[in-house]
């Protein structure tokens, strides 16, 4: 101990161009007394700390801001919609499925065997009590986000009378269930509710 | 040991990998780490290391507060009140980069001021003095189109007059000021331009803060003996012992920077950027912002177009001519008893420019602008070169080592000439 | 020793210095003493009183929104003075908004809800402008922070109305008020008897106590963010000092060994 103490600090520029530091004249952090390891390692964490708090701000302004969740909500006048027919609306940035079932394409949704599908719901899940007609979902295909086809009559909707997605070639059924291709889920349903028979307000 | 590889002494054999193909590891510790520095610095030697991070946090708020912002006339001023509203810790964000604007130019004339007094610009480090002469100016053209971006009355208004400025200019002046604009006024063009260079700008200062660091760690640091280092023991490696000095910096700044934000976020800005930008009526008042108000008070002080902003602009660029000015080889004012008052008074004088600059252009204060000015642009070109041939500068101690050690004991101190300020920290 | 305390002090001053040219601009040009009013978010620990708070938005829907509109604002902020998501819905709803267009191309309006913009008096500037003397009602949303005096001027411009002092004159459709700068001022005196706002609270509403309140309210609509601010402020500033201690003693432990293995002759 007394030898280090007395040694000069061991970087030697004889002159102003200090280049020639030497890179072993690290000072090692063993020689010092325990309080300052210790100090230093109190110091040093409690700095981690602040910048680990600090940081959040950072990270927490590129969440949704509050204008951004305080959505507003989308009304839906359905009495326009004929039998057999879909439109699509906004909701949130992406496009909203609402689609006036046929007797037919509902029986078909209820045929199927729950059990086998991928994602398995049954098709009283996918629609509100009553209202068996309207179908409502969000036209994302939970593939890799592309607006599967369907909504307009002359649009493919695949082999199973729902909606055929043509960047992969994800099917869905008249449920808006996935029955065939990469996508690994069921169309997701929006909250929405029936403001009277013939309104619904989807958000 | 393989051929062409770094001759690392790393121990640790990934960062040891790395290291012997990228020395990037080598290059911290030996610029960062055991880089020989002079043993007396005193607290004014922390604004470098100050301005460096606080160049950090404002291009860290910058880049985030710019993901929210809209630079368009239609929906600046509502996109910063939403930022200050509906986004999260948007207030926190947009406080901290205004005030951060502050908070550089404090540090900055700070470091500048440390310059000037211990005679850091003198040879061999000239053409460090002069890069740094550069970020200022560049920092200057980006706290200006920054101010702009709220697009408030103070933002256009401000914008208006400065680049009117270069209206000035004989013959081309209106084209050049027309081509600024990218109109025939300051219009949705100029916030977009200004945005994009408000943006880009700071890279470029980070660049040339390297260039600024390269050099002095070719020449090494100035010490406020303004005496260079002889030998080993005038040294001491910059960590742990200058990273725990500026440490002790950085908690100031920060609490001086945190006071600023959280309480008293507005006391440095203008009330009149909180009204939407208006072409049609000009503010009773305009002023720039505070760090300006001394070169804007230059402006004032001539009443003629060009020679206000010729005398601004000098004022700017005789600082890159100030090695050769002052030819004294005695660095430090320390040991210059009449250089040291004179230039005592310039940083009074240069406080009372801020101060006229905020009043109205009436007298008594263009008066006193004019007196100002003129004594700013005197120490340079009459003082200085002057006191270089007349002065009798007091006798400069022999080593830096013998100059801290001499005081340690507490005995009387000689003629105040090799005090160690930070003895006691 | 001294010469190091001289350095220090000039530091110091000049840091100091540094920030007085904004402040002495702060004060103004134009002399007008604005007098203090006692506001409950003054100081470091000082909180919006909620109920003041909401008070003043009753007087700005009442009085103030017929030609002033705050359209920073919307419904949903109205949280933040502690209205309930329920209270703030059944409130929005009182207004009608435009919203649209609808399928057949036409803007409608419909009642408001809670993610709306406050609705404002007037479709555009130039409506606004029309329907009062060519003056443009100035939107509050930031307008204490957009003033010097921030709510001590709003508070003194609500009660600053009287009678012009003698030699004055004031031009048609003008009025006389002591803290305006330039003393003539397009608004008619908005608040100029008691009881002219019902206060659900009980609470006398006086010109003094509308222009208090509706004050309250709108530095609470300038600065929302003001008490979670001071809040991480104060202990923003406990972090650093301890942290402050800890480099400290680092620091001078550090530099402890330099001054031992050189001791003094």
């Amino acid at each position: 101990m007394a030898d280090v103490l007395a040694s000069p600090p061991k970087t030697s520029p004889s002159e102003p161009g200090p280049r020639h530091a030497d890179p072993a004249g690290t000072v090692h952090e063993g020689e010092g007394p325990v309080r300052r390891d210790f100090l230093k390692l109190a110091a040093g964490s409690f700095a981690a700390v602040g910048v680990g708090v600090l940081a959040w701000p950072f990270i927490h302004s590129m969440n949704p801001s509050a204008d951004v969740l305080a959505l507003s909500s989308t009304d839906v006048e359905l009495a326009p919609i004929a039998e057999g027919q879909a439109i699509t609306v906004m909701w949130r940035g992406k496009p909203v499925f609402v689609r006036h079932r046929t007797a037919k394409e509902i029986q078909e949704a209820r045929s199927v065997n729950v059990g086998e599908l991928r994602d398995p719901a049954p098709d009283s899940a996918r629609v509100k009590p009553g209202k068996d007609q309207w179908l409502i979902v969000i036209g994302v295909c939970t593939h890799l986000g592309c607006v599967p086809l369907g909504q307009k009559p002359t649009d493919p909707r695949g082999d199973y009378d729902g909606w055929f997605c043509p960047c992969h070639g994800s099917h869905y059924d008249t449920a808006g269930r996935v029955r065939r291709g990469p996508a690994p889920l069921n169309l997701a349903l929006p909250t929405y509710a029936f403001t009277s028979d013939t309104r619904v307000r989807i958000g | 040991m393989a051929e062409g590889l770094h001759d690392s002494d790393v121990s640790n054999p990934v960062l040891r990998w790395i290291d012997r193909r990228l020395p990037v590891i080598s290059m911290v510790q030996r610029e960062y780490g055991t880089f020989p520095t002079p043993r007396n610095f005193n607290y004014f030697w922390n604004f470098g290391a100050l301005a460096m991070i606080n160049l950090v946090i404002m291009i860290a708020t910058g880049v985030i507060l710019s993901m929210q912002y809209a630079a368009n006339t239609g929906l600046a001023f509502d996109s910063v009140e939403r930022i200050m509203r509906d986004v999260n810790y948007g207030w926190l964000l947009r406080y901290a980069h205004a005030n951060g604007a502050s908070m550089f130019f404090i540090v900055v004339y700070m470091h500048i001021w440390r310059n000037l007094y211990y005679g850091s610009y003198k040879t061999p480090r000239e053409l460090l003095f002069m890069i740094g002469v550069v970020i200022f100016i560049l920092m200057m053209a980006t706290a200006f189109m920054g101010y702009v971006l709220p697009w408030g009355q103070m933002s256009f208004w401000g914008a208006t007059v400065i680049t009117n400025l270069f209206s000035a200019i004989p013959v081309v002046g209106q084209h050049i000021v027309t081509w600024l604009w990218g109109g025939f006024s300051v219009d949705n063009p100029t916030l977009n331009r200004f945005f994009s260079l408000h943006y880009l700008l700071p890279f470029v200062i980070t660049g040339v803060v390297f260039l600024h660091i390269a050099a002095l760690h070719i020449t090494g640091s100035n010490n406020p003996l303004g005496i260079e280092p002889k030998g080993p023991k005038d040294t001491i490696p910059f960590h742990p012992y200058y990273t725990s000095k500026d440490s002790i910096g950085i908690i100031v700044y920060l609490m001086v920077f945190a006071i600023l934000v959280f309480f008293m976020p507005n006391y440095l800005g203008h009330p009149d950027n909180y009204i939407p930008a208006n072409p049609l009526v000009t503010p009773a008042h305009i002023v720039p912002e505070w760090y300006f108000l001394p070169f804007y008070a230059i402006l004032r002080a001539v009443p003629n177009k060009l020679g206000g902003v010729a005398m601004m602009g000098g004022a700017l660029v005789i600082l890159f001519f100030l090695p050769w000015l002052d030819s004294s080889p005695v660095r430090s004012m320390r040991f210059r008893p009449i250089a040291k008052w004179a230039f005592l008074l310039w940083s009074v004088n240069f406080v009372v420019l801020g101060w006229v600059g905020g009043k109205p252009a009436e007298q008594p204060y263009i008066l006193i602008a004019q007196i100002c000015s003129a004594y700013y642009f005197a120490y340079f070109l009459v003082i200085l070169p002057l006191l270089a041939k007349i002065e009798r500068p007091l006798p400069l101690p022999e080593s830096i080592a013998a100059s801290v050690l001499k005081h340690r004991g507490g005995g009387p101190l000689p003629s105040g000439a090799t005090a160690k300020p930070m003895e006691k920290a | 020793m001294r010469r190091s305390v001289s350095t220090l002090k000039a530091a110091v001053l000049l840091s100091a210095l540094a920030l007085v040219p904004a402040g002495a601009m702060a004060q103004g040009h134009d002399e007008i003493h604005l007098p203090d009013t006692k506001f409950s978010f003054e100081g470091i620990f000082g909180t919006f009183d909620r109920a003041s708070a909401q008070r003043g938005f009753q007087v700005y829907k009442e009085v103030c929104s017929a030609c002033h509109s705050m359209r920073h604002l919307s419904y949903r902020h109205l949280r933040g003075i502690g209205l309930t998501e329920g209270q703030v819905a059944a409130l929005a709803s009182q207004f009608q908004v435009q919203d649209g267009p609808n399928d057949n191309g036409e803007m409608f309006e419909r009642p408001a809800r809670a993610s709306d913009h406050f609705r404002r008096p007037f479709p555009n500037d130039a409506a606004a402008r029309a329907a009062n003397n060519g003056a443009l009602p100035p939107d509050l949303s930031v307008m204490v922070k957009a003033r010097e005096g921030g709510a001590d001027y709003i508070h003194a411009l609500l009660t600053g109305y009287a009678d012009p002092p003698p030699g004055v004159t004031i031009a048609e459709g003008m009025h006389y008020n002591k803290y305006f700068p330039g003393h003539q001022i397009a608004m008619a005196p908005p608040l100029n008897s008691e009881g002219q706002v019902t206060y659900a609270d009980e609470t006398k509403s006086t010109v003094d106590q509308m222009a208090t309140d509706v004050s309250t309210f709108l530095a609470w609509a300038a600065e929302p963010e003001l008490e979670q601010r001071r809040a991480m402020g104060v202990r923003m500033i406990i972090y650093l000092a301890i942290l402050g201690g800890l480099v400290f003693a680092v620091k001078k432990k550090i530099w402890a060994r330099l001054h031992q293995r050189e001791p003094a002759p």
